[in-house]
């Protein structure tokens, strides 16, 4: 008898709360955007200048979205920078050494990133250390092969070799204004419509999210926690090898000094986007909504000719406030 | 509705009055008033959610009634927070204890109020007053240094009302106290309730096991649905009346017992030894059965069930699960048919952030949709037909299993073995820390698995369930062992043994009769 009465309230009651809870970060960024539109130059709301800000969150944002998958998991990859240079520099010595075509090269710079993934992901499992722990010494072991294969070096890449492979983050021209986004902001979107879909849709993901809210209620239930795990590090390998493939088409050039720090821009982006960093909790939305808040602020900033050091201030200040916020709200729903 | 209750002849300690609260549109506690006596035993009983918890919290200070009075030795009480209310002389024993496993005994019991001069503190005075706070309790594993993650969980707890002593509480509450003890542990906490009874302390004791109540309790006050039903000296009423005030109703037929005809054996074991437990045990299990586990609290019985299952290693022996033979993985057992559920529901039994729909189907995400998709709508779908059955209560699948009460998430927990349609159930404590209505229904339902419904076709099962609460298993099960110190004793038909027999057995002593 009861429950035929609870069943009409279920429609009524719950969306609200969810929908303000999944578009709350949307509303931030609306709000970061608006707020720079009325101080900063009128150049700042122009289309060029919104197209400038969706290229450069692309390499963040693509990185981001493997982290996202970590985090939920409820682990973490401190190795992304390292891997994002590892994979410019595979890259550049695939197209300048071997004289591979360019799709080869790209698709040899996101294998090996995947294999380092892959490899942390075994030895978090097998070795039974901590993410943190075992990645942070992939950042270092990743770093020193980037080193390693460029001897110490940027390697160059002959204009001729590169093709197609160095105007996917480069500005729309004119002749093609019918695709709005340069093909990289596209395949951001395109990627991050098959996370989300992985996340939601698919056995991995709803084991990515079992796995981060509770291991062992995972394990009592027969997912096979360590295999989650590998598949789980080696995407995020796969992704910031895909971030390393934008880098790499934005400079044209193999350097394994770049993307240093980056992790804690893309660990910031799922952070500021409603990612817990003790997992279970996370969505792609969010992720690239964090990622695009970073980037509208670096962009508001140098429009309103404000120095560096005071971006980052703010930036800091803004993921502080992002998570403080997102506690709050968690308290009152909960 | 409510008895009135007179005057004490010593003196009122805690007093409170019309105390009334609401949580949104749930109305958690209303115009409920109870007043304990310095050297008195007040038992408050009741059903999960009949408002035992939040009445203790706002006592204690962790909430903030809407409305209400209290008296703390006919002075006015209103504490702001639990700290407050400590400082005064109010200190709570939650279920879940709360103390840093890392930090000796000495540490936790002054924890927060450490004496210092200058910042440094004074260890000499730390050992002192925590050396009089635990020699009440005359245990050899208290030490002042002992590390409290190595310590029993009896006397973990014993650290904790050390604590209490400590900072001289006048009133302590103790919220199901006895839900993870040894039955020795639990003869050690009635001997010191004793002894602070004496000494004049007031306590509030909250419990579901009536049996406890009337031994250790004077009087006893029932609360449903938010409200005082009753109250009254526990040498007054009978344990019957308890129970129906608490449910509302009479509780006849808690155990209902169908035609149960054993089939075949479908769970065998041969001397299965773990890596510390289980040390040796064989039984079989046919379906159509439930056999039954007692045993003491740490004689390795969940492990038993846990090495069954895979989650912990099996060293030798063998096992045979239908026609599959050795020991298996987790993911393994649940594709043979075998379910796991953890006496743990916090911890292991449930992802608690995550939704009832997730946690039911999470051992089987298969058949949600083509090309293995999981679609939610399908999921849901699911998940609804056993809120149905269960009669779970919640607003839909997509409410997070943490704002669940108690009973609702171990149906959660027991609907997700039903969803994958398990052979064989492994039952871990499925009762514990869950009221009676819902331990009528995993009764009912433990019942109707194993009668299985040939009528529309579906198998009997097997069931192998292990309790701590022997009425429990008298009732429900058809034949029981018991375990004791790792080993696994010689299955007894129901009929042939007593409550006495068992106790005699799992506490290691020869049945002289």
């Amino acid at each position: 008898m009861s429950d035929r009465q609870v069943t009409p309230n279920r429609k009524t009651t719950i969306n609200w709360r969810g929908l303000l809870n999944t578009l709350s970060p949307v509303l931030a960024l609306v709000a970061v955007f608006e707020l720079f539109v009325q101080i900063a130059p009128s150049s700042f709301a122009t289309g060029r200048n919104v197209e400038m800000i969706a290229r450069q969150t692309t390499i963040v944002g693509v990185a981001a979205l493997g982290m996202t998958l970590v985090i939920i998991a409820g682990g973490i990859d401190l190795a992304t920078g390292s891997i994002v240079a590892l994979s410019t520099v595979v890259i550049a010595w695939l197209l300048q050494y071997a004289g591979v075509s360019p799709l080869i090269a790209a698709l040899g710079g996101v294998a090996a990133a995947t294999l380092f993934g892959l490899l942390s992901g075994v030895l978090i499992t097998r070795l039974r250390v901590v993410p943190f722990i075992v990645t942070l010494g992939m950042m270092l072991v990743v770093r020193g092969a980037a080193k390693g294969i460029g001897r110490e070096q940027k390697i160059d890449v002959d204009p001729t070799r590169l093709a197609w492979l160095d105007d996917l983050l480069a500005s729309v021209p004119p002749d093609r204004s019918w695709m709005l986004l340069p093909p990289g902001v596209w395949m951001m979107i395109l990627l991050a419509l098959a996370m989300a879909a992985l996340l939601r849709y698919t056995r991995l993901g709803r084991h990515a999210f079992a796995l981060g809210s509770n291991e062992q209620t995972a394990r009592l239930c027969g997912v096979a926690v360590e295999r989650v795990k590998v598949i789980v590090y080696a995407l995020c390998g796969a992704f910031a090898g895909l971030a390393g493939l934008m880098q790499f088409s934005r400079l044209t050039v193999g350097d394994p000094t770049v993307a240093v720090g980056l992790e804690l821009n893309v660990i910031a982006a799922v952070v500021i986007g409603g990612g817990s960093l003790s997992g279970g909790e996370g969505s792609i939305l969010g992720t690239l909504v964090g990622a695009l808040i970073m980037t509208v602020i670096a962009s508001g900033c140098t429009q309103m000719g404000l120095p560096n050091w005071v971006q980052e201030i703010v930036t800091g200040a803004i993921i502080v406030v992002a998570v403080a916020l997102d506690r709050l709200r968690h308290r009152r729903t909960a | 509705m409510a008895e009135r209750i007179d005057a004490h002849e010593s003196a009122v300690r805690l007093e409170m009055q019309a105390v009334s609260k609401r949580f949104g549109a749930t109305v958690a506690l209303e115009d409920v008033g109870i007043k304990v006596a310095a050297g008195e035993v007040l038992a408050l009983v009741g059903e999960n959610g009949a408002g035992k918890s939040t009445l203790m919290k706002v006592c204690s200070g962790a909430v903030k009634p809407d409305s209400g009075q209290m008296w703390l030795d006919g002075q006015p009480y209103r504490p702001g927070n639990p700290l407050e209310a400590r400082r005064a002389g109010v200190a709570m024993i939650y279920q879940e204890l709360s103390l840093a496993p890392h930090l000796s005994v000495q540490e936790n019991i002054m924890l927060g109020m450490e004496p210092a001069k200058l910042g440094v503190v004074r260890w000499g005075q730390v050992r002192q007053r925590a050396l009089e706070a635990i020699s009440e309790f005359d245990n050899p594993e208290l030490t002042p240094d002992a590390r409290v993650s190595r310590l029993s969980v009896g006397s973990q707890q014993l650290v904790e009302i050390a604590r209490a002593l400590a900072i001289g509480c006048r009133v302590l509450v103790l919220d199901e106290p006895t839900s993870s003890l040894t039955q020795q542990d639990v003869e050690r906490l009635f001997e010191i309730i004793g002894r602070l009874k004496q000494q004049g302390k007031a306590i509030v004791y909250i419990s579901h096991f009536i049996e406890e109540v009337k031994r250790v309790a004077d009087r006893v006050t029932v609360l449903r649905d938010g409200r005082v039903v009753g109250s009254s000296a526990v040498a007054a009423i009978t344990a019957d009346r308890i129970v129906a005030m608490m449910v509302g109703r009479q509780v006849d037929e808690l155990y209902p017992r169908s035609e149960r005809p054993a089939g075949e054996v479908i769970l065998e074991i041969e001397d299965l030894a773990g890596l510390q437990n289980p040390k040796s045990a064989s039984l079989q299990l046919r379906r159509g059965e439930v056999l039954g586990i007692a045993g003491l609290v740490g004689a390795g019985r969940t492990e038993l069930l846990r090495s069954l299952f895979g989650l912990e290693p099996v060293k030798k022996g063998r096992i045979r699960l239908g026609v599959y033979t050795g020991p298996a993985s987790p993911v393994k057992r649940w594709m043979q048919g075998a379910g796991l559920l953890s006496e743990d529901r916090k911890e292991e039994g449930l992802a608690l952030s995550l939704s009832v729909a997730d946690n039911v189907t999470l051992s089987k995400l298969k058949g949600f949709g083509p090309l293995g998709l999981v679609l939610p709508g399908r999921q849901d779908r699911a998940t609804r037909r056993w809120l149905e059955q269960l009669d779970i209560r919640c607003r839909g699948p997509r409410q997070p299993a943490s704002s669940l009460s108690g009973g609702n998430q171990q149906k959660v927990a027991l609907a997700r073995l039903l969803q994958h349609d398990v052979d064989v159930f492994l039952l871990d404590e499925p009762t514990r820390g869950i009221d009676v209505a819902a331990k009528a229904l995993v009764y009912k339902l433990i019942n109707a698995l194993a009668a299985g419904s040939p009528g529309e076709g579906r198998e009997p099962k097997a069931v192998l369930m292990v309790s701590s609460y022997l009425p429990e298993l008298m009732g429900v099960c058809d034949r029981v062992a018991v375990m004791c110190r790792g080993t696994l004793g010689p299955t007894h038909r129901i009929k042939e043994v007593n409550e006495h027999t068992l106790m005699l057995e799992a506490t290691g002593q020869e049945a002289t009769a």
